[in-house]
């Protein structure tokens, strides 16, 4: 009775010395702008299999890539009590390709057999706690070879005043430009290579992609919550792949030629579960359409078990289920009547498997006695497609906090 | 009847996303111990950043799964 009643005295007293601070101090005390979080990643993919669209559906597709990403956060609070979030997103990859180097196979002229991809991202965010929404904006570049992309987009989210719903609107716009490099066979006289030190031209052209994303998040209960997100999307310009190539059945030669507009809708639904206090069940579905034909379904569930407080492993699934777009056919089967043509498996009709396992760790500490470094996360993943095609990628996750 | 597939799988998704509003509980802050759970996030892993471009790169299917929706041509 002592403990409570001290207890109670010195929650008055703090009451007291709070309300005293608040009517002769300003409410709002200038924060510096501080990181909030760090995270590194790095990954390394490889695939392989027959299929490669350069040379119209058959032949190597064998790929290597090896990816680095560094995002930072950083977060300020402003003088109406708005929390601002300032994310800097920079990611690097380096691949070598063995089709691409089949798209000039005596000489080394076009986008060659190795690349680096660059695609920096920069994001500013608003949470307001009054009204309970958030607005940002952000900024994407990417480079490659033969392709740069800008990248803008806006969002906004209100959520409910339990906290406990939250309705989000996303809008973006990717303006894109390819450099059309063609196979050597296929060039028009006089028509450039695209390589460095040719001094012959070459065409650029555009491809753009608009997108709109509606989320829904609801909380259903203490264990559960679920995701609805709708995103469709509108892409016009060249939709081909300049340098990929088709075989007719009279053994005629050309390059792939798909429509100018594209409009797709995925739908997606996530659920998350935790059952008992070691094991979250996390469940996604997506099903897909667009209007060249093809509709997809995607399934993953991933089982995140907690071995201790602060180690756990996620054993995850994922399956996928696509039918071919309307314009596709293999190897020599495309006839010269048809409008549009494409061998590009990616869009052929096929079933695909993704079967992996993450480990993660986030000591009390810090890891290595680092205080900072809240955690580290490995993951190994197969990925088997009916067309023959298999992949492997492993991925490293570091935390600062 | 509409028989437009774009019009069918919107009108579904409302559908779907009405009906599950109906069965929820007013959560309290202090009972969130388990929905604030970084394992509860309702996005992809950070560490599966990667995994979502090669999905985009390797599959015709995209978007609504929180990963890249456009930028870059991912034709290697």
């Amino acid at each position: 009775m002592k403990k409570i009643c001290i207890s109670v005295g010195v929650l008055l007293s703090l009451f007291r010395a709070g309300y005293g601070q608040s009517t002769t101090q300003p409410a709002y005390e200038k924060r510096k702008l501080k990181v909030e979080e760090i995270n590194l990643v790095s990954s390394y993919y490889q695939q392989d299999g027959n299929n490669s669209a350069v040379t119209g559906g058959i032949g190597t597709e064998k790929l290597t890539d090896f990816a680095q990403s560094f995002d930072l956060v950083l977060k300020t609070t402003d003088q109406r009590n708005r929390q601002h979030t300032i994310a800097f997103d920079f990611n690097i990859d380096h691949y070598t390709s063995a089709s691409s180097d089949n798209i000039d196979p005596l000489t080394v002229s076009s986008a060659s057999r190795s690349d680096t991809h660059i695609y920096p991202s920069l994001s500013w965010s608003v949470h307001n706690d009054n009204n309970r929404t958030t607005k940002g904006l952000a900024f994407s570049y990417s480079t490659e070879y033969d392709y740069k992309s800008y990248g803008f987009n806006l969002n906004f989210a209100k959520a409910s005043a339990d906290n406990n719903r939250e309705v989000s609107l996303k809008a973006g716009a990717f303006f894109d430009t390819w450099k059309a490099i063609l196979p050597p066979e296929l060039r028009p006289d006089g028509y450039g290579s695209g390589a460095h030190g040719d001094r012959d031209p070459i065409d650029y052209k555009p491809r753009n992609s608009y997108n709109l994303s509606v989320s829904l998040s609801q909380v259903i209960n203490k264990r559960m919550q679920l995701l609805f997100t709708v995103e469709p999307s509108f892409q016009q310009g060249l939709l081909s792949t300049p340098f990929h190539r088709i075989y007719f059945q009279d053994g005629g030669e050309t390059v792939e030629k798909l429509p100018g507009t594209r409009l797709k809708l995925p739908v997606s639904f996530r659920l998350h579960y935790f059952m008992g206090d070691r094991v979250v069940v996390r469940t996604f579905y997506r099903y897909y359409i667009d209007d060249w034909g093809m509709q997809a379904h995607t399934a993953n569930l991933e089982v995140p078990v907690k071995l201790t407080s602060f180690i756990s492993v996620s054993p995850f699934y994922r399956f996928s289920h696509q039918t071919a777009v309307r314009y596709f056919a293999p190897y020599e089967q495309h006839k010269q009547t048809e409008k549009y043509y494409t061998s590009d498996y990616d869009i052929s009709g096929f079933n695909s498997q993704f079967v992996g396992i993450g480990f993660r760790t986030a000591p009390p500490g810090g890891l290595f006695g680092i205080g900072h470094w809240q955690s580290v996360e490995l993951r190994f993943g197969h990925y088997t497609r009916t067309t023959g095609m298999v992949a492997n990628s492993v991925t490293l996750l570091a935390k600062i906090k | 009847m509409n028989k437009n597939p774009f019009l069918k799988t919107l009108g579904l998704t409302v559908c779907i996303s009405l009906l599950s509003l109906t069965g929820c509980t007013t959560v309290k802050e202090y009972q969130k111990s388990r929905i604030n759970d970084a394992e509860m996030e309702l996005s992809a892993r950070k560490s599966e950043k990667f995994e979502q471009n090669f999905y985009l790169y390797r599959e015709g299917a995209a978007g609504a799964n929180g990963g890249k929706s456009g930028g870059g041509c991912g034709c290697n």
